[in-house]
């Protein structure tokens, strides 16, 4: 039912100008990856004060405040980088398993991100509990399923 | 016994095969190796943000350098760790690789940065601590820091595609040198 859609987004221009360049993909792919290292480390380093490691001498709100602009600028790196790359290879996503699972798991994290594990952050002190563990310990669960389905992609061809 | 033929023993030895054809323990190595971005370059680049000022300004910087770099360092024993493994698995590929043989570079620049600032810049951070935006010396090993791991990251990315390879010829002459390549003479 999906596929004719994933046929129009291979075929726009924008999926044959990448797919017709040799290094397009390639360097698309390496600054999906620059987002991964920003995304992750503004990702974990609340998720580890939420646990009770890293920046534990701060209170959470503050650390969680700290990374907001780089967890933003981290998903809009991935997203559009992301975004090019599906549309120069649509249909071979379309068939791929793992392009599933991430796909359908990326909104999850997305929401559970920025509704609710933000939020609560926001407004936690120094103690962790296990309210804030569970928390991070379903983000870091949700982030690594995205991630670990997306190079999974590769490989399940 | 020349770098060359010690790897091309090395890659015969049958380990490096196995690992090399397996179906899953290689895709699993290279997976874990990339993930691990997120944990090793992530914390880094917090840091490095809070050495720029860009970040956590109002933490002091000794609670990002005695509190997340041991999570950084853990990031660097599995990133290390996969690295040598997936390397054992294609040793010669890898080292005609004009890709690889810039991101050893770039990791030996890295190091050194990384060894700067934690003999010298470090060594004044009482006096900086607590400052919003630190010092000069600071604010230069965390641009020289994050433009190494970019370069690592992305030269890493592209030692997968092989259009500078030995084996695809003819490449421009600098290529060829820069590869170390050794071509049939004619």
């Amino acid at each position: 039912m999906l596929l004719p859609f994933f046929e129009w987004c291979e075929a726009t221009w924008l999926g044959q100008l990448i797919r017709d360049s040799v290094w397009a993909f390639p360097v698309i792919e390496a600054v999906h990856l620059l987002g991964l290292c920003l995304l992750g480390g503004a990702v974990l380093i609340v998720d580890l004060r939420l646990l009770g490691y890293g920046l534990r001498n701060q209170p959470i709100a503050h650390v969680a405040r700290g990374a907001r602009p780089w967890l933003g600028a981290g998903v809009t790196v991935m997203l559009s980088t992301g975004f090019l790359l599906f549309m120069s290879e649509a249909v071979k996503c379309y068939h791929n398993p793992s392009f599933w699972v991430k796909i359908t798991t990326l909104p999850v994290a997305l929401a559970f991100t920025f509704a609710v594990r933000q939020p609560m952050a926001m407004r936690d002190g120094f103690e962790t509990s296990w309210r804030s563990r569970a928390l991070a310990t379903v983000s870091i669960g949700l982030w690594f399923t995205v991630a670990a389905a997306g190079r999974w992609i590769g490989f399940s061809s | 016994m020349s770098m060359l033929s010690a790897l091309e023993w090395l890659a015969n030895t049958p380990w490096s095969i196995a690992l090399h054809e397996s179906l899953y323990v290689w895709p699993f190595a290279e997976s874990l190796h990339v993930l691990t971005l997120a944990l090793f370059v992530g914390t880094a680049v917090m840091l490095d943000l809070r050495l720029l000022g860009a970040a956590f300004r109002s933490i002091p910087v000794s609670e990002l350098t005695n509190r997340l770099l041991p999570w950084t360092r853990a990031g660097f024993a599995v990133m290390a760790t996969t690295g040598v493994l997936l390397f054992y698995a294609t040793p010669v590929t890898y080292y005609q690789s004009i890709f690889f043989r810039v991101k050893v570079v770039l990791l030996v620049a890295a190091g050194i940065n990384v060894f700067v600032f934690h003999t010298r810049t470090m060594r004044t951070m009482a006096t900086w601590d607590a400052q919003a935006t630190p010092p000069r010396a600071a604010r230069i090993a965390a641009i020289v820091s994050l433009v190494a791991w970019t370069g690592v990251v992305v030269s890493g990315r592209m030692v997968a595609y092989n259009w500078f390879a030995c084996d695809i010829q003819p490449q421009p002459a600098w290529v060829n040198w820069a590869s170390g390549c050794i071509l049939p003479t004619p």
